[in-house]
């Protein structure tokens, strides 16, 4: 084992992680706001809402996000319109375009985890909350979100950990984040076995502190359910 | 005739219609509930008698009839689509503060403790200051019989601690009006005596109550008239110990007797 190659390499792609931990975060914050939009255009019962929501969806879930990195990345400059207008200094930048790509799909995703939470939710408890007088915005908040947000959570904790490992695809439009390094390192020194090896270890590591953060808001978040313990949800065990 | 009390009308209903698609559930229901009054609203499944509750706070909008809380008639008009809807929003919000409702379900709302429960519509919608709310919430709980359940989860809580929990979120908002949705039917029968406990209680201190039930007991001995609802038209009303001691209809008759031999 060659552990000051290994050592050297490590270290060159850790500079790479700010980026990818950049890349990751401004897309799933966009990205969640997109798809509170989408969800609420979907649930709102308005076709004029509706349709263009489940359309978005279907596009940007049916394809690849490689497909849709390289269609912003190179097929936006296509268009003169684009490429006069004031997005441009924005959209001919790599970092931008993948921004964009990761920000549209994930919105997808993570706006089919928001109504699904949200109509867990169940009726009568709604019900109970306009019996009081309560406005739609007003339920929404103190009733739909708080309950929605604890059942989305375990599915868009996933989202969170899909998009880190995401931003790996923007190194094919030329972006320097942790897989883009180490492409690079392996370019000059044709080593793909150990650098892959570094480079899935820090992705590893990340997503240990992500996927446990997330398990410490589920558990902050749902003080009903800490009390009674997790095995009350299992079925009996076969005696 | 029936409604003889001196007192000045809490809620009214005059010629309430209500359809679900082909199906006519209310066909003209006048009612007139009195303060003080405790109304016992009877009938088989099916005819009617949950909806003329819902109607009563807007969870459903009639399709003809007016409907009157604390002489402040509710403003309705065709809305898009040919269907009712209120007027104004502000006013359906202002009316259900004063008609408080309790579910066949409880609906009682899980990610609260039973104390933030019960204080949540007097903080957030009455926007009374957060202390009052609490101690007056701690004062209901203890009028309920579960002071000891303020800080749990309603999925800890029995069926009819539940109930009770429900009742006093209901009561925290001073409703002038009560609505009783078959408060009991969803609970286990050994439970169902701490409920009816709780409304004999409230009764007693003269709050105007709409229970709809299948309790005949309850029905007979605490409410000061009777509603008997079939097919959605008040088939009989009158004081209790009238109607069952004496129905003058056929199907009032057959109702009382299968229901009195349980």
């Amino acid at each position: 084992m060659d552990f000051h190659f290994l050592r050297e390499t490590v270290l060159l792609l850790l500079s790479g992680v700010p980026l990818s931990l950049n890349l990751a975060f401004f897309s799933i914050l966009a990205g969640a706001v997109l798809a509170v939009l989408l969800a609420l255009m979907r649930l709102s019962g308005n076709p004029v809402l509706d349709l263009p929501a489940r359309a978005y969806v279907f596009v940007f879930r049916g394809t690849p996000l490689l497909v849709q990195i390289f269609l912003i990345y190179y097929g936006l400059g296509q268009f003169p319109e684009i490429r006069q207008s004031l997005l441009w200094p924005f959209l001919r930048e790599p970092y931008w375009c993948a921004l964009l790509a990761l920000t549209l799909n994930t919105a997808a995703y993570s706006s089919e985890i928001i109504r699904g939470g949200i109509l867990s939710v169940p009726f009568g408890q709604i019900e109970a909350a306009r019996a009081c007088g309560m406005s739609r915005w007003l339920i929404f908040r103190r009733i739909t979100v708080p309950q929605g947000l604890r059942v989305a959570l375990p599915a868009y904790g996933n989202e969170i950990i899909l998009m880190t490992r995401s931003t790996a695809l923007a190194s094919v439009i030329t972006l320097m984040e942790v897989t883009g390094i180490a492409s690079k390192i392996i370019a000059e020194t044709f080593r793909a076995v150990e650098v892959f090896v570094c480079a899935g270890a820090i992705y590893l590591i990340l997503n240990f502190a992500i996927s446990r953060g997330i398990a410490f808001l589920e558990r902050r978040l749902s003080p009903q359910l800490r009390e009674q313990g997790a095995q009350d949800h299992l079925p009996e065990p076969a005696r | 005739m029936t409604s003889a009390s001196p007192n000045p009308s809490a809620v009214a209903t005059r010629d309430l219609r209500k359809r679900f698609g082909a199906n006519e559930v209310l066909k003209g229901i006048s009612l007139d509930a009195h303060e003080g009054d405790v109304i016992s609203i009877l009938g088989a499944s099916g005819s009617g008698k949950s909806t003329l509750l819902r109607c009563i706070n807007l969870l459903e909008i009639p399709d003809e009839g007016e409907i009157v809380v604390g002489g402040e008639t509710i403003a309705l008009r065709i809305g898009r689509g040919g269907r009712r809807e209120p007027v104004e929003r502000a006013q359906v919000d202002r009316i259900r503060m004063q008609v408080a409702m309790v579910f066949q379900n409880f609906n009682l709302w899980s990610h609260m403790t039973v104390i933030e429960n019960v204080i949540e519509a007097p903080v957030h919608v009455q926007r009374r200051p957060r202390a009052d709310a609490v101690r007056e919430a701690e004062a209901l709980l203890d009028k309920v019989g579960i002071a000891d359940k303020r800080n749990a989860y309603p999925a800890h809580l029995s069926g009819g601690q539940q109930q009770r929990a429900a009742i006093a979120r209901a009561l925290a908002m001073h409703p002038r009006v009560m609505l009783f949705d078959e408060p009991t039917s969803a609970l286990d029968p050994e439970l169902v005596g701490e409920v009816l406990r709780v409304m004999r209680t409230l009764a007693a201190e003269g709050r105007t109550m709409l229970v709809v039930t299948h309790e005949m007991g309850f029905a007979r001995e605490v409410s000061n008239r009777v509603i008997f609802l079939n097919q959605g038209v008040i088939e009989e009303e009158g004081r209790p110990a009238d109607l069952f001691a004496a129905p003058k209809t056929e199907r009032l008759r057959q109702f009382l007797s299968s229901h009195l031999k349980a």
